[in-house]
């Protein structure tokens, strides 16, 4: 049904070249903002959001970009895109922008935005291009609702917690305890769960693909 | 690494060298069930039981053969040390959390014993301290605070039921550590705090002899030659020398040097965590700046963080540095002119 470079991409961004577990790039959101399902998918959505215009607008205009100053040209574009990512957030999830803070703005200085732009857009059909965001993006997103879970269940106890950020207060009932009367275990909220979970999650992967190659 | 010769005989397997540490654990482990009563007992059987159970379960799971590893003690020292670490009478689960971190994450996660970066049974001691920091605070009050020590079937009780029978509250306290920094952040007179029962002659009371005790083992590993006198030497000079100037600048704000060296964990830090000999630096001189530094952090953290004590955040600390510190202390090797890495070059 799709081409083989097509699938080829979509396989690259979500698994074999999956950003999170693999390139290890766009570390900084990844651990940062990963202490709950919610703040996760909602940054992981939106950092895919900018990739996706991003990555379409630069391979739009590749053939025109000098050389020697594309990198300037690229941040530029991202960073414009980021402010109107910011400010659509300020208008309409006002609670959720409040929370994710400046890690919405630091999205421009992602790396993996810049090197789907620079490894692949500028060289892509515009098509392509737009996939490729889109899927590194999503790949992107699911390590950190993984890693989000993982933190929010060990740490919390439990799932969606803070869903009336994003959705309004009739969200409120929506959040799931998995486990009652939990104590919470501080330490996986807290910045070193983000990296134990990261590097169970690599683990994991890696163990997945030898599994796959006997 | 040190340079050749090793020497391997029977007299010091891996297994004997265990053997003679938990030996020499053995009079403060007395000292602190004299004073602060028999729930230490129950701490050290229970991080015991679950370590061996933790470490049997991930040989299973990597197919490596049991019996070696298992013998070789290594996982008890680990147990004990963190058993020690930790408050006594606390709920069960918080010594299966914590040998789980000691073990599973900081141990074996790494590649086993001898891969590990950091101490394992600081490790546990660190998750621990930052995911319960009301339960880390709530130690066995030692006679003469409290008005009983449990005994051994209430401390199970404690242990197993939590709150359930009889009240904890009757047997815990702050330790001294504790108390001195809380009430001087408000602003009470040092010689008023230091008249509390809590506090002994040097250090907690009880615990300064408990850390007697751990001084007299330690000495007593140093003197079998188990280990070198070069890192409890410099932990406890770096304890003394920064505890000492802070004392001098401001004996209202800082504790004296004596307080600090036999209080919380400095003692059992200096002989038995710092010396870790697969965490720690193993050239004689990278030993004494990475003791003498873990010494200075202590104080600098017990004084100014937000945490009841510092040994432990300063061990894994200087254990990140310890790659860097052996690297630049390579003794000179015959035949160069100088150590270390310009030596390399």
């Amino acid at each position: 049904m799709f081409s083989q470079e097509t699938r080829d991409i979509i396989t690259n961004g979500l698994w074999k070249q999956n950003p999170g577990l693999v390139q290890i790039l766009g570390m900084c959101p990844l651990l940062a903002i990963s202490s709950n399902v919610v703040n996760a998918l909602s940054l992981g959505l939106a950092t895919t959001l900018v990739m996706a215009i991003a990555s379409g607008s630069v391979a739009v205009i590749r053939n025109i970009i000098p050389h020697e100053i594309r990198i300037p040209v690229f941040v530029l574009i991202i960073a414009a895109l980021v402010t109107v990512v910011e400010l659509a957030m300020h208008a309409w999830v006002h609670a959720l922008y409040i929370v994710l803070g400046v890690f919405i703005p630091l999205i421009t200085t992602n790396c993996i935005v810049l090197a789907r732009v620079e490894a692949f857009a500028s060289k892509r059909a515009t098509g392509h291009s737009v996939l490729d965001a889109t899927m590194m993006g999503l790949g992107l997103t699911g390590v950190l609702v993984t890693l989000g879970a993982l933190r929010e269940i060990v740490g919390k106890g439990t799932l969606l917690s803070g869903i009336d950020l994003a959705l309004g207060p009739m969200a409120k009932d929506w959040v799931i305890p998995v486990i009652p009367d939990y104590h919470g275990l501080l330490i996986a909220i807290l910045p070193p769960g983000a990296f134990i979970g990261l590097g169970l999650l690599i683990a994991w992967r890696n163990w997945m693909q030898e599994r796959r190659a006997r | 690494m040190n340079g050749s010769p090793y020497i391997l005989s029977e007299n010091n397997s891996v297994t004997l060298v265990m053997l003679k540490v938990l030996a020499a654990l053995i009079p403060g482990v007395i000292a602190q069930v004299w004073f602060f009563g028999p729930g230490i007992l129950v701490s050290l059987l229970l991080c015991g039981a679950f370590a061996i159970g933790f470490e049997a379960f991930i040989l299973l799971m990597r197919g490596i053969p049991l019996k070696p590893f298992l013998s070789d003690g290594s996982v008890l020292v680990t147990a004990c040390l963190l058993a020690l670490a930790l408050p006594t009478l606390a709920p069960w689960w918080l010594y299966l959390l914590g040998v789980f971190f000691a073990v599973a994450v900081a141990k074996h996660l790494y590649g086993g014993l001898g891969q590990n970066p950091f101490n394992p049974a600081m490790v546990g001691y660190a998750a621990l301290i930052i995911s319960f920091p009301l339960a880390m605070t709530q130690w066995a009050a030692p006679l003469g605070v409290a008005q009983a020590t449990p005994n051994l079937w209430e401390a199970f009780d404690l242990v197993f039921a939590g709150a359930g029978s009889i009240s904890p509250d009757a047997y815990t306290s702050a330790t001294a550590l504790d108390t001195w920094k809380t009430q001087v952040r408000l602003g009470k007179d040092a010689a008023d705090i230091l008249g509390q029962p809590i506090f002994g002659w040097a250090g907690g009371r009880g615990q300064e002899i408990v850390a007697s005790m751990y001084l007299v083992g330690g000495l007593l590993l140093v003197s079998n030659r188990l280990i070198t006198w070069h890192i409890p030497f410099a932990f406890l000079a770096g304890i003394a020398a920064t505890a000492g100037l802070l004392h001098l600048l401001d004996p209202a704000l800082h504790a004296s040097p004596l307080f600090h060296l036999f209080s919380g964990g400095a003692m059992l830090g200096a002989f038995f965590i710092a010396t870790d000999p697969v965490t720690a630096a193993s050239t004689p001189r990278g030993k004494l700046i990475y003791a003498g530094l873990a010494g200075f952090l202590t104080v600098i953290i017990r004084t100014f963080g937000g945490y009841p004590d510092g040994v432990a955040f300063a061990v894994l600390l200087m254990n990140v540095a310890v790659p860097f510190i052996d690297a630049y202390t390579q003794p000179r090797v015959f035949g160069h002119k100088h150590g270390g890495k310009r030596g390399k070059a």
